[in-house]
């Protein structure tokens, strides 16, 4: 389903490297009796420009398969990697390297640092990559208004509301020249109309050029990726492939 | 429902001719709902015989003028005030397909939920992608009345799918308690078949 950008003198851009590809990937947590199989056998490619949602009750492996699509938990079995790079083969000390430059993660526990202002907290990523401070609260101060949030960046977590810390923990996971942003149920403390702003965001900022998974209970925001896969126990059960051309849509509706 | 009250309500802004009326009525709700010029002319009929419009002379092109009487605008504000009528559901073909698969033998009824879900999922995708921005749907009244008109279909979808989603969780506790049955091993597999064949569902007998 994904296109190739080849240039006009033929040459096949890098956009050709897959940003994220899982090749049959299994985790199993715990040993013998109480060994839990997660995954059974996931394979999943995501090229720039595209954006996956997953779906599948709790319990069904969505949560795990975001954490090894960002090199925080290995797989038992099963190849991954981002942007051509083999995560399975690296030093824990290599994929967070590597995490911080090219993925931003929007975990489902928020993971706010609590001593830290909102802007301190979405800074955070850049500064820890290097970045210069002030540089990067600018831009953890467009980040936080892209998300709603201006004006917010001297508060602390606990000055504001769950939809709020929410917020925040988005604009941290989005900020930065990502290639790939992973996001756990990130719009459950949100209202209907905050969450589509949200997504309309990720959905923005795949279409400049990114890749991304959403994990969401709700079908509603699922909708705005090209492609929803439903997991269950540990199994990609469905795929509703990806979307058809745009014309071909108004067509059917009018 | 009827299209007979929207028309209606489109009428009491203005008195309008059969095909400004249709144009209007597409114009506020998106084409969401297409309706064809036939559709328009019998309910025009219909509404002119139960006194809710009258019908000018035709105008020198042909045109008849409708307009709104009284009882029409009467009728308009009850129609926006009051629920709508739920006596008689909307006929659901896939509630109809789903309770019958689910006792048939013809056919894996979580198959059909699987189905259904990515095919339901792919549509509420396909209906997302028109969506205006917000910028551009609080431009005018038409754009407006398009995105709210989308967005029921939205919820519609996102309906169906998490009612889906709660069918096979029917389906799989259901499976799973068969098997915790036959594991005890006081049914066999056969007769497990047999009490579930399609004319004794389980449950229906009890209730
Ligand atoms: N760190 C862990 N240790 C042990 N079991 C885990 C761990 N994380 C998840 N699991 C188990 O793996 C399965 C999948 O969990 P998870 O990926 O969190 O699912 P989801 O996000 O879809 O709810 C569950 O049975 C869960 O209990
Ligand atoms: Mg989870």
């Amino acid at each position: 389903m994904s296109v190739q950008a080849v240039t006009g003198s033929g040459l096949v851009q890098d956009s050709s490297v897959a940003v994220l590809e899982l090749r049959d990937v299994s985790k199993v947590y715990g040993e013998s009796t109480l060994a839990v199989q997660a995954l059974r056998g996931v394979s999943l490619t995501l090229q720039q420009g595209e954006f996956v949602a997953v779906m599948g009750p709790s319990g069904s492996g969505k949560s795990t398969l975001l954490q090894i699509a960002g090199g925080m938990e290995q797989p038992s079995a099963g190849a991954v990697s981002v942007a051509g790079h083999d995560l399975v083969g690296q030093t824990p000390a290599e994929r967070a390297a590597a995490r911080l430059s090219t993925v931003g993660f929007v975990f489902q526990s928020l993971n706010l640092v609590s001593s830290l202002t909102a802007a301190e907290n979405v800074a955070l990523p850049l500064e820890l990559n290097g970045m210069a401070s002030r540089p990067a609260r600018a831009a953890a101060a467009s980040a936080l208004a892209e998300v709603g949030l201006e004006g917010c960046g001297d508060k602390f977590p606990d000055e504001l509301s769950g939809g709020q810390q929410q917020r925040i923990a988005i604009a941290r996971g989005l900020i930065g020249e990502r290639s790939l942003i992973l996001a756990d149920e990130p719009t459950g403390a949100l209202d209907s109309v905050t969450g589509e702003a949200i997504l309309r965001l990720l959905r923005a900022k795949v279409d400049a050029g990114c890749a991304a998974i959403l994990v969401t209970h709700e079908a509603r925001h699922a909708a705005w990726a090209d492609r929803t896969v439903f997991l269950r126990d540990g199994l990609i059960v469905d795929d509703t492939g990806g979307p058809q051309d745009p014309r071909d849509l108004l067509g059917s509706l009018r | 429902m009827s299209i007979r009250m929207a028309l209606l309500a489109i009428l009491c802004d203005s008195p309008k001719h059969g095909y400004e009326l249709r144009a209007e009525f597409e114009a506020r709700t998106g084409s969401v709902w297409p309706l064809n010029v036939g559709q328009v002319y019998s309910t025009l009929q219909r509404l002119e015989r139960d006194g809710l419009v009258t019908a000018d002379e035709p105008t020198a092109d042909g045109h008849v003028i409708h307009s709104v009487t009284q009882v029409g605008r009467l009728a308009v504000t009850e129609w926006f005030t009051e629920p709508i009528d739920r006596t008689s559901p909307p006929r659901d073909e896939l509630a109809m397909k789903l309770s019958l698969a689910a006792v048939s033998d013809m056919v894996d009824v979580r198959e059909v939920v699987q189905r259904q879900r990515a095919a339901s999922m792919r549509a509420l995708r396909d209906i997302t992608r028109l969506k205006p921005s917000d910028d551009e749907s609080f431009a005018d009244a038409e754009a407006m009345g398009w995105s709210l008109a989308l967005e029921s279909l939205v919820f519609q979808a996102e309906a169906e799918i998490r009612w889906l989603d709660h069918v096979e969780s029917r389906l799989v506790a259901q499976a799973t308690r068969r098997r915790a049955t036959r594991a005890e091993g006081s049914v066999s597999v056969s007769e497990d078949a047999r009490r579930r064949s399609p004319r004794s569902p389980s449950g229906r007998v009890s209730r």
